[in-house]
């Protein structure tokens, strides 16, 4: 399984706006490379990342070759209750991974 | 006649050599010493500042499983012996290459855990620059981040170093270049619209962005030897070592920023 890193604040007030990272490890091979004998390297990409609060979708990206390994992805919410942020990235050779945070807005 | 061309050339070589000796020692003041980290971008900085945006910290997660994985037919994790790394392993970076008295010469930090996986695991080793490698180095090493890099003082080490002095000196490759030229009389400046750095391995293993991944400070040190189009040393090379002994008492009192981010 990879690797993943993900910030979340903790406690967060109604209302105020939050960012949250996230990280993952993954080699992110683009398909057009070759191998010195000539064999193309088959491409290996997460390609889709979704981020859901409480069940809720919240923020969607599409992944492309040209994205470097070991993707970063930051983007803001607005905390609205208390509850889990889940977060999913898929793609190449069924590559799937979920990680949870939790959060308490008071 | 002839004599007189004789003590021409040799006049010359004098001369040659008291200027030689001139730029070997145009070492940078300890005062003037700094980090690759002061010249980096704002980004970068902030990428190496945060432990949840620094990718250098998915290889040092990764050490600190496989830290408390038994292996080898002795079965044994690291944590069997050493306990927890925050203690047991604060400071050791800061202090290697050291010298190791059963092979009679200096061992880097990779060199050790490899020993230390040979004979007291009985595990196969880890092959240099390996992803399992460089995740023990990288968590070993950050138990020493912050701490001032301090080379033990061992008169054993002393012609190692000294060796490694040599070959930052020596003029090599193609380009008929040595490592001093660029990092002791030029930093500051720019090659190729790149800052010259001063070479200060404060942060190995770093996350070099360019490589997208995790690497050693010998597999630095063979990209530069590759741009001065000399014939790299192997990794785990004696000479490397050497190197790698200069370049840390060099950077002496400089902390250790492990794992850090460069470009």
């Amino acid at each position: 399984m990879a690797r993943a890193l993900i910030n979340v604040p903790a406690k967060a007030k109604r209302g105020e706006v939050i960012t949250i990272k996230t990280l993952i490890s993954h080699v992110m091979e683009t398909g057009f490379r070759h191998t010195t004998m000539g064999v193309r390297i088959p491409r290996d990409i997460i390609d889709t990342f979704v981020c859901t609060y409480n069940g809720e979708e919240i923020f969607r990206a599409t992944l492309h070759s040209a994205i470097a390994a070991n993707p970063f992805i930051t983007f803001h919410t607005v905390a609205t209750e208390s509850g889990t942020l889940t977060f999913t990235w898929s793609g190449d050779s069924q590559f799937s991974q979920t990680e949870t945070a939790n959060i308490v807005v008071e | 006649m002839k004599a007189a061309r004789g003590t021409q050339r040799l006049a010359l070589g004098v001369l040659l050599a008291a200027l030689a000796t001139l730029c070997s020692a145009a070492e940078i003041p300890l005062s003037e010493r700094r980090s690759g980290y002061a010249d980096l971008g704002r980004e970068t900085k902030a990428m190496q500042d945060d432990d949840t945006a620094n990718p250098g910290m998915l290889s040092v997660l990764e050490g600190e499983e496989l830290w408390k994985t038994k292996s080898g037919t002795e079965v044994k994790a690291c944590a069997d012996c050493h306990g927890d790394a925050r203690a047991s392993m604060k400071g050791v970076a800061a202090r290697y290459p050291a010298f190791d008295a059963s092979r009679g010469r200096p061992v880097n930090l990779e060199q050790r855990i490899n020993i230390c996986q040979a004979e007291r695991q009985q595990a196969k080793p880890s092959a240099y620059e390996s992803k399992e490698l460089l995740a023990l180095t990288a968590f070993v090493a950050m138990q020493s981040r912050g701490e001032p890099i301090a080379p033990p003082d061992d008169a054993r080490l002393t012609p190692f170093r000294e060796a490694g002095r040599q070959l930052f000196f020596r003029r090599q490759g193609q380009l008929n270049l040595g490592c001093n030229q660029c990092h002791d009389d030029n930093w500051s400046k720019r090659l190729a619209g790149n800052l010259i750095p001063q070479a200060h391995p404060t942060g190995y293993p770093i996350y070099r962005l360019e490589w997208q991944s995790i690497g050693s400070l010998q597999r630095r040190l063979r990209n530069c030897m590759t741009g001065l189009r000399a014939q790299p040393y192997e990794f785990g090379a004696p000479e490397n070592v050497d190197m790698e002994l200069y370049l840390m008492w060099r950077a002496r009192g400089l902390p250790v920023e492990t794992p850090a981010v460069r470009p």
